[in-house]
């Protein structure tokens, strides 16, 4: 490792999906670590606290940075009566919102300006903290107690301030949107969200680690192929569990027709919201048909449980592959006719183009990932940065486009389903013989991590054994948190009525960040 | 244009051969009349997304695309629970979607009823009652109706949809 600055520091190994070094750092270390990652434009990848005592009668911060060539894990212990750890958000800003969540799960400050709680409405008290070993539910009535949220005011001439959500016009999750407009021009949005926090860092902790496979897939079901493999991955790590070559290929064909089936999905809603029902009607089809297939070969139209701790639930014969060969080759002519038509189609592309834009810098100092970063020129992708099986094989050709507009974010999503049937084919055609999976893993390492770049970005997984009384913590991380203050930032400028159609742009997830 | 109109051609009708052929056999030609019968137009449905994976929410858009068609048999999903003969609830309900929860429900023209779409929203998902989850619709608001599944698939929610305009409940 070329990291001369801590040569003090015991690093030591960390299985998962990168070389990984996990090591406890003291206070200075843990701002150095933040500003070097920074300095080598890596980027944060997630930020968490723990609850370690009875053992060590101390709380811990943890965040895993990404750096060229290495991932770190750092930890640092607070103490427990006044638990408290420096602010970084002046260097990542994603981490402003994850230092709030943090706060208001586990009562350790951060000393950041905004104290405002993150996660917690009004379910419990602001002096109760749920991911403490000794919190208990206090007895609240189901909604908790009314508390008002200090917006941040725009004042000024003619500005006006309008709010939609949590329960909005269409079938959409739940979220609350705070817009200063003059006119039709949007000044400033502010997001607030967490209406679907479920408390399931919690409910982790009751479920044993094979079974919490399937509450990992239940995170946010339009990437549940990413999230249970990013779980299954720590959870094997964790056990030292060698996942057979086929089972590793099979996960690489189910992400990548999740990615497909998103994207299908997108770009019709996309197409429905620039004014452009046929493109709805159309891709929804597609999206159908695809879907089907997940439904007669996995017994999932969202393909839930697909992915299993040491392998896969479900095997391919060559007729199923052999369909499937048939299936690619009919999505792609179909998606490259409407393409065609809704590239020809002038109205549609007037209400795409130049639309909630972001610059690669802006992206870059907000620490955007996955598909928003590529759709503005940024190459962020964990499936070429640090490829596990199988795409350390098929080598994935990663599209990008420049101009980070909504436009952008369409043609990226048409490369990438391109790209998607590629990688399919190669599995189909080169899937490896052997077994689905491993005898099922005993999970006795005291750590694991997982991360896979699942449609909207990476998608990441901490799970951490507490000696000795074998409890562990699951940590779940959706990429969302780094994006959503993209879109804060893409709408400034716009028009009210184009708010719907740059939101559904990023499509990010709410069920995912809330948790 | 013309390729726009070339493949609106090209794709035909699509609506489902229908899948579950008995229950499928009242058409979407008794569904409306039945409908008319006790309504006198479509029944408007309003959902709301009360902490769900959005798993059931992927189901509700599907039965909206053309394959399965739901507004085919006069059943449609309205903005505003001013408008909705059914409240339409996904999720276990997360304690901070609680007051929209009820406040959707209050603006619910009587008689009120409810639709609890999926395992969760029946109290028989993954997610468990804790501090941020009640864990169950019914604990809220009264539930008249049940759609079991993890997301219930389409199918599912259709054929309870032909049910309960079967039975005559809405008149
Ligand atoms: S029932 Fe299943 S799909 Fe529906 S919200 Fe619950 S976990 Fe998600």
């Amino acid at each position: 490792m070329k990291t001369p600055l801590w040569q003090d520091i015991p690093w030591e190994s960390v299985k998962g999906i990168a070389p990984t070094y996990r090591a406890r750092v003291d206070k200075s270390q843990w701002r150095d670590v933040f500003l070097q990652c920074r300095e080598a434009t890596g980027r944060l990848i997630a930020l968490w606290a723990t609850d370690a005592r009875p053992e060590q009668a101390e709380f811990m911060v943890h965040a895993v940075l990404l750096f060229a060539d290495h991932w770190l894990w750092i930890s640092y212990g607070m103490d427990e009566t006044n638990p408290n750890y420096p602010d970084v958000s002046d260097i990542f800003p994603a981490a402003i919102r994850r230092q709030r969540a943090i706060y208001d799960l586990l009562g350790a400050s951060s000393g950041a300006s905004d104290t405002r709680p993150w996660l917690r409405h009004g379910a419990w008290l602001a002096r109760e903290f749920p991911l403490r070993r000794d919190f208990t539910v206090s007895a609240a009535t189901p909604g908790g107690h009314e508390e008002s949220y200090a917006f941040v005011r725009v004042k000024g001439d003619g500005i006006h301030e309008m709010g939609v959500g949590p329960v909005h016009a269409g079938t959409i999750e739940p979220g609350h949107f705070r817009l200063a407009i003059v006119g039709d021009e949007i000044m400033r949005l502010e997001e607030r969200l967490a209406y679907a926090h479920k408390g399931v860092e919690k409910r982790f902790e009751s479920l044993g680690l094979i079974e919490g496979a399937r509450l990992a897939g239940r995170m946010c079901a339009d990437s549940t192929v990413a999230y249970t493999w990013a779980y299954a991955m720590a959870v094997e790590a964790m056990s030292g569990c060698v996942v057979p070559a086929r089972a590793e290929w099979l996960r690489g064909l189910l992400l990548e027709r999740e990615r497909i089936a998103n994207h299908l999905g997108n770009i019709g809603a996309l197409s429905n919201d620039g004014g452009l029902a046929f493109g709805q009607t159309q891709f929804s089809l597609l999206k159908e048909r695809w879907i089907q297939t997940h439904q007669r070969l996995w017994g999932h139209r969202y393909l839930m449980d697909a992915i299993v701790p040491g392998g896969v639930a479900h095997d391919l014969t060559h007729q199923d592959r052999a369909q499937m060969e048939h299936e690619c080759n009919d999505l792609e002519q179909a998606v490259r006719i409407l393409q065609d038509i809704l590239a020809d189609h002038a109205g549609l592309q007037e209400r795409f183009l130049g639309i909630g834009c972001l610059t690669a810098a802006r992206i870059e100092a907000l620490g955007g990932v996955g598909l928003a970063a590529r759709a503005s020129g940024l190459a962020r992708d964990i499936r070429t940065e640090f490829p596990s099986p199988p795409y350390d094989t098929l080598a994935p050709r990663i599209a990008t486009r420049r101009q980070g507009d909504v436009a952008a974010r369409v043609a990226l999503r048409f490369d990438e389903i391109s790209e998607s049937l590629r990688l399919m084919r190669h599995i189909l055609a080169d899937l490896p013989e052997g077994p689905l999976i491993s005898a099922p893993p005993m999970a006795t390492g005291k750590q694991g991590l997982g991360c896979v770049e699942g449609w909207r970005g990476e998608v990441f997984v901490a799970i951490e054994r507490a000696a000795p009384d074998g409890l562990h913590h699951v940590h779940i991380h959706d990429p969302s948190w780094q994006n959503w203050p993209l879109l804060e930032q893409a709408v400034i400028g716009n028009l009210v009525p184009d708010f719907p159609l740059i939101n559904t742009s990023f499509n990010l997830a709410y069920s995912g960040h809330d948790l | 244009m013309h390729k726009l109109i070339r493949r609106l051609i090209a794709t035909g009708i699509v609506t489902i051969p229908r899948s579950v052929p008995e229950r499928f056999a009242q058409d979407a030609y008794e569904s409306s009349r039945a409908l008319l019968r006790q309504l006198g137009r479509a029944l408007a449905v309003r959902h709301v997304d009360a902490g769900s994976c959005n798993g059931c929410e992927l189901e509700i858009h599907a039965v909206n695309n053309p394959y399965y068609n739901l507004e085919g048999l006069g059943i449609h999903f309205v903005a505003s629970p001013r408008h909705a003969d059914i409240l339409m609830v996904t999720g276990p309900v997360s304690r901070h979607m609680v007051p929209a929860l009820l406040m959707t429900y209050e603006a619910l023209a009587d008689p009120k009823r409810v639709l609890a779409l999926g395992d969760c929203a029946m109290g028989r998902g993954i997610f468990h009652a804790n501090y941020a989850t009640v864990g169950r619709v019914d604990a809220v608001i009264p539930v008249d109706i049940t759609i079991a599944g993890c997301p219930p698939p389409p199918a599912a929610i259709i054929e309870a949809f032909l049910a309960l305009i079967g039975t005559s409940a809405l008149a």
